[in-house]
């Protein structure tokens, strides 16, 4: 309820006008709207980004995981698999783009459930906010955490000899994917969050499902290398998904069909665990 | 037309597995007043208050805010009460100006208007130096007033406050009780819970006594007093085979049942005021009573616990729990 509804210029005041209860009870509403959501949970997010500005130590793991992927993995198996490393990079920085969006989207979750443990949230659960809010306003921070894991694995990529084909539009569309995609599979991480009891367990958690799908993808090895039940669940993969529409992206500044699958799936995961979070929220917490 | 209560609750209960929290709590706040809950750790004042404003689903029974229904429309009621917790609910990495901003964006203030508002409860709770520090720098008091003021942002007619002053030095508990005392003047009523008998006497016009989930009392702290007495005669015995002698003099001098711990050879009488004491110390000289050691005080939450319930706070806590042994009542 703001002042200017009641008619009263803001000013500063000494003290509190008489709250009449009848009046109180006539102006309250019985749902936020839409518009009051999306200001609510950008409020949200304007507070997650204070706390990531006052904690840089939260942008270690998107800084450093891209930059010591990016080359250790060039070196390691570039030999191996494509010869030689440069002919790995157009394979490999597509796949360590997922890989990095991915395990960025993992913290969401577990920021969430340390976040929800503090006295704040006691607070938030008591004012009258969408229950959306909490959970999508960190998010939305979030996507800053993506864009700099995505673009400075390209950056990093450009610095060990990778030369994209697509081009600046088909870089950007590949990050601009990628961080989509991240920030629908973090919708999974913030319902592991809401339903866990501490912030190791959705940790631990979070790694059981993160491993399989990024390492049982096209991201890192040719799929034609794999043997055949193997290869069956790499195809299915969501990741792969990512993974070969980023290629496409990159690579041949190509919109592929590759990419409609990957938004296909994200909306996918949005549709079933946003709504589950928030339940999940409202009732465990 | 009569006006609504405050709070209205009918059969509340809450059960955590096997612990019933609270067990069927009937209770009517009216409008403008203070109402205190009163009760030992445990007693399951906090489940309730939590109940009340929409932080914990109510298991059985029935609770009206205003007339509005809380298991219903807990979103409404939400924008009726300010809730202030034991524990500060605001967030430890942003400053109180930061805060204060945050709470009057999300709840639909436009930016100038939210600061504006933040600035002017700073002022109002005398935070403003504190404005800028990160709360980790704040003392206990200065928390305890950051949260409250972050309750007021939207004005609401009620407001919850759980255990508002536990831990506060008895300067600062004063300060708050003031603080607590002007928005009353200002139209609020006040639903608050504590542990100290002096703070529901000093603060609340209607006291609700509540143990081990159930309310076992009601009414004016001078009511809940009078039950105790306004005093306590404690009082060693020399010889504990003396007991049954004392209490006879005791109930004869006072009209009261005093109570003994037969062990120790102590004995409280409960005084309607403190000069009684004399002429009960008259009454035991005469009829050849020794006495060691004697001392009037007030009476404690835990005599008044003793004699609602027949049992003290230690045994009403949940296990784990473990009594408080400070003084439950402070002096201003």
């Amino acid at each position: 309820m703001s002042t200017a509804t009641a008619g009263r210029p803001p000013g500063v005041r000494t003290r509190l006008p008489v709250v009449d209860p009848a009046t109180a009870v006539a102006r309250t509403r019985p749902h936020t709207s839409v518009g009051e959501t999306v200001s609510q949970t950008l409020s949200m997010a304007w507070r997650a980004l204070k706390k990531m500005r006052r904690n840089p130590e939260q942008f270690f793991d998107v800084t450093l995981q891209p930059l010591l992927f990016t080359a250790m993995f060039a070196y390691i198996f570039g030999g191996a698999i494509s010869g030689n490393v440069s002919s790995y990079l157009p394979l490999l920085i597509p796949g360590i783009v997922a890989q990095t969006v991915l395990t960025t989207c993992m913290s969401t979750g577990v920021q969430l459930r340390e976040d929800m443990n503090k006295g704040v949230f006691d607070r938030f659960k008591s004012l009258p906010i969408a229950r959306i809010a909490p959970l999508a306003g960190p998010m939305i921070a979030d996507l800053v955490r993506y864009l700099i894991a995505a673009g400075l694995t390209f950056v990093m990529g450009t610095v060990i000899g990778y030369r994209p084909g697509g081009g600046v539009p088909g870089v950007l569309g590949a990050i601009l994917l990628a961080v989509f995609t991240g920030w629908a599979i973090a919708w999974i991480f913030t319902f592991i969050g809401t339903i866990a009891r501490s912030a190791r367990s959705v940790q631990g958690f979070s790694m059981l499902i993160l491993f399989p799908l990024t390492f049982l993808s096209n991201a890192f090895v040719p799929v034609r290398t794999l043997p055949g039940a193997l290869a069956a669940f790499v195809k299915v993969n969501p990741v792969s998904h990512l993974v070969s529409a980023a290629r496409d992206l990159a690579n041949h500044g190509m919109i592929s069909s590759e990419v409609g699958w990957t938004l296909l799936a994200g909306m996918a995961v949005i549709v079933i665990f946003a709504p589950l979070s928030v339940y999940s929220y409202k009732r465990h917490i | 037309m009569t006006t609504v209560a405050s709070v209205y609750a009918s059969g509340l209960i809450k059960t955590f597995g096997e612990l019933r929290a609270v067990g069927g709590i009937d209770l009517e706040v009216r409008q403008g007043e203070i109402f205190g809950v009163l009760g030992p750790n445990g007693a399951g004042k906090t489940t309730m208050l939590r109940m009340l404003a929409t932080l914990l689903p109510i298991d059985a029974g029935q609770a009206r805010v205003f007339g509005v229904d809380v298991a219903r429309e807990p979103h409404r009621v939400r924008q009726l009460v300010g809730v202030t917790g034991q524990y500060a609910s605001v967030d430890e990495d942003l400053t109180a100006t930061e805060n204060l901003w945050l709470f009057g964006r999300l709840q639909g203030l436009r930016s100038a208007e939210a600061r504006v508002t933040a600035l002017g409860l700073l002022a109002q709770f005398g935070l403003e130096e504190a404005a800028h520090k990160p709360i980790s720098q704040f003392s206990g008091g200065m928390r305890r007033r950051l949260d409250l003021a972050a309750s007021l942002i939207t004005r609401p007619p009620l407001i919850f406050l759980d255990e508002p002053t536990t831990g506060l030095d008895p300067r600062t508990r004063g300060e708050m009780w003031d603080t607590i005392r002007g928005l009353v003047a200002d139209g609020c009523t006040i639903m608050l819970t504590t542990q100290y008998l002096d703070e529901a006497d000093q603060l609340a016009d209607r006291v609700a006594v509540i143990d081990r989930g159930r309310k076992v009392a009601e009414g004016t702290p001078d009511e809940l007093k009078t039950s105790v007495g306004d005093s306590t005669l404690q009082l060693q015995l020399a010889e504990s085979a003396d007991r049954d002698l004392a209490r006879q003099v005791a109930w004869r001098v006072v009209g009261r049942e005093p109570v003994l711990t037969p062990e120790s050879g102590r004995m409280n009488v409960p005084l309607d005021t403190a000069d009684g004491a004399a002429d009960v110390l008259i009454g035991l000289r005469q009829a050849g009573v020794t006495i060691t050691a004697v001392s009037v005080a007030r009476p404690t939450l835990d005599e008044v616990f003793l004699a609602l319930t027949g049992h003290g706070t230690g045994d009403a806590g949940q296990p784990g729990q473990t009594e408080r042994d400070e003084p439950f009542l402070e002096v201003r």
